[in-house]
């Protein structure tokens, strides 16, 4: 039962993901603000390093760590269900010597 | 409880389902630009790491001292995580340091001391895995005194003179740029809730296996 | 609160007295904490000069590292004769008893750094007694931080499996604020005229980290100590 949320639970963000990978990048490069941020609207033309990649990559990592994660508890449940089954299937035929 | 998993469950999936658009809609930061956008899911994942090593300190105290099981299994689901939103706040901000300050690492206190938490709590997860009977006490030492080293990491940037963007970025952001303050929020809101979910499921399963240890002992009687 | 600092004294004595015999724990430290220096003071060696800055923190490295071994040798001796169980069952307050093995540590861990503070600033040049007082007081509330969790770290580990690299894992990290203050400071008093401000908050930060974790270690240990 509570397996079955699990997956469900993760199959759910899976779709979610796809819904993420629709970013249009531009670029933009700097120094870092230190004491207050400065909202803006409209991006510069640049160079050096191109942001895109980085904020996809963050991105990706948390989502792909996150999955990892609740696949992992997703993984040491059936396995702790598991054994309950083949304690309780022994059990049971024990009783019934 | 377990009545509440499945609407949270799809609440939180909606709100990070509309959070990249928030995030996108969110003005651009006049300095850092685009790759200041990685700002809304990390220090959101900083917010959620206080939660859990919270959960995690005041749990590891009462198992410590009133000897409830079922502290433990908080304390455990705390400190996993604490290593897991840790890790999530270390890589984001790496890749903005790289990005913002051309390099990926500097040893200035908070990061320092960000990276020791990790170290303390992965040190947790060694010492309940390795340590033998008695380990859940030891890691219950481990997650008080983890917890005690937090407020020094969250004031440190304060105190010293250092690369890292000051506490006041944030608390400023509501009179500076509302429509950031407010993404902001969002997303934090989200990753708390992401936190509920995530402890609410790994204690489900420190509790399964809890019953299963119990099966095991009414089967050798 | 007489009988709590009577028997710390009392843990201190026997552990002097029985150290005094063979002196294996001093000398050992000691002489490990010496070659620490030594050979980081190789490793960090360019074209036949130190490097700048690097003095204070092979100081504290091997303050810290001869630190963790003698800890663990300490509870290992506890250990090997059995007398933890008595010392817990003895009708004393059981944080008296780690007052008194912090005490012992921080004696052991004090006559290492006398012995190196002189060695380091030989090594290196480095005007290390322009301020002895501030650099005593730097020292000696970086080494009761640093023995403060190290002892209780040491005692709760006594029992558990993988006990002796668990030591070093669990401990690190938990005195790294100690590491920090204590090298920052160190170098704040070797700059051309001492930066003592800046030498005085990083002591003023030890005593607070003090403070905070001998509470803690004094507050968890019995708990931890009981099955």
């Amino acid at each position: 039962m509570i397996r079955r949320r699990l997956g469900a639970a993760l199959v759910s963000i899976m779709w979610l993901a796809v819904g993420v990978l629709a970013q249009a990048p531009p670029t933009g490069q700097t120094p870092s603000a230190q004491d207050g941020f400065v909202p803006v609207t409209e991006l510069p033309p640049t160079q050096q390093l191109p942001a895109a990649p980085y904020l996809i990559a963050a991105y990706a990592f948390i989502w792909i760590a996150l999955l990892a994660y609740l696949f992992s508890i997703w993984r040491r449940l059936g396995r702790v269900e598991q054994d309950m089954r083949s304690l309780r299937e022994r059990s049971r035929k024990g009783g019934a010597r | 409880m377990r009545k509440l998993f499945l609407p949270l469950l799809v609440v939180t999936a909606g709100m990070f389902a509309y959070a990249p658009i928030a995030i996108a809609n969110a003005p651009y930061e006049s300095t850092m630009l685009l790759i200041q956008k990685i700002f809304y899911f990390h220090v959101p994942s900083w917010i959620a790491l206080t939660a859990s090593i919270t959960v995690c300190g005041v749990a590891s105290a009462v198992y410590l001292f009133k000897g409830s099981a079922a502290a433990d299994r908080y304390a455990v689901a705390g400190a996993e995580l604490t290593a897991l939103f840790g890790a999530f706040g270390l890589v984001t901000g790496m890749l903005w340091a790289r990005k913002a300050w051309g390099i990926w690492w500097e040893w200035d206190a908070r990061l320092t001391m960000a990276l020791m938490l990790e170290l303390v709590f992965i040190g947790y997860l060694m010492v309940r895995k390795f340590a033998g009977p008695g380990a859940e006490k030891l890691a219950a030492a481990m997650g008080i005194f983890g917890a005690a080293t937090a407020p020094f990491i969250y004031k440190s940037v304060d105190w010293w003179r250092t690369i890292h963007p000051k506490t006041s970025v944030v608390r400023s952001l509501g009179e500076t740029s509302p429509e950031m303050y407010n993404a902001l929020l969002f997303c934090t809101a989200a990753f708390l809730m992401l936190f509920v979910l995530l402890l609410a499921a790994r204690v489900m399963l420190e509790n399964e296996r809890a019953a299963l240890d119990e099966l095991y002992l009414a089967e050798e009687d | 609160m007489a009988v709590f600092i009577r028997t710390a004294l009392l843990v201190l004595k026997k552990d002097f007295a029985i150290e005094m015999k063979t002196g294996e724990i001093l000398y050992t430290t000691l002489f490990f904490a010496v070659s620490c220096v030594l050979i980081f003071s190789f490793a960090f060696v360019r074209e036949g000069q130190p490097i700048e800055g690097a003095s204070a923190g092979i100081l504290w490295i091997s303050v810290l590292f001869a630190g963790s071994l003698a800890l663990g040798r300490t509870f290992e001796r506890e250990r090997y004769g059995e007398t933890i169980k008595a010392l817990l069952l003895a009708p004393a307050p059981r944080a008296a008893i780690y007052v008194g093995k912090l005490l012992g540590i921080v004696l052991l861990l004090v006559a290492a750094e006398l012995l190196l503070v002189p060695m380091v600033a030989f090594l290196f040049q480095e005007p290390l007694f322009e301020r002895p007082l501030l650099l005593g007081a730097l020292m000696l509330l970086g080494t009761i931080g640093f023995a403060s969790a190290g002892t209780l770290f040491a005692a709760m580990l006594l029992r558990s499996r993988a006990r002796t690299v668990l030591l070093p894992i669990l401990l690190y990290p938990i005195t790294v604020p100690v590491m920090i203050a204590g090298v920052l400071g160190t170098r704040a008093l070797l700059e051309a005229p001492p930066a003592e401000a800046m030498a005085g908050f990083w002591t003023w930060f030890l005593v607070f980290y003090d403070v905070v974790f001998v509470t803690l270690s004094l507050w968890t240990f019995e708990p931890l100590m009981t099955e």
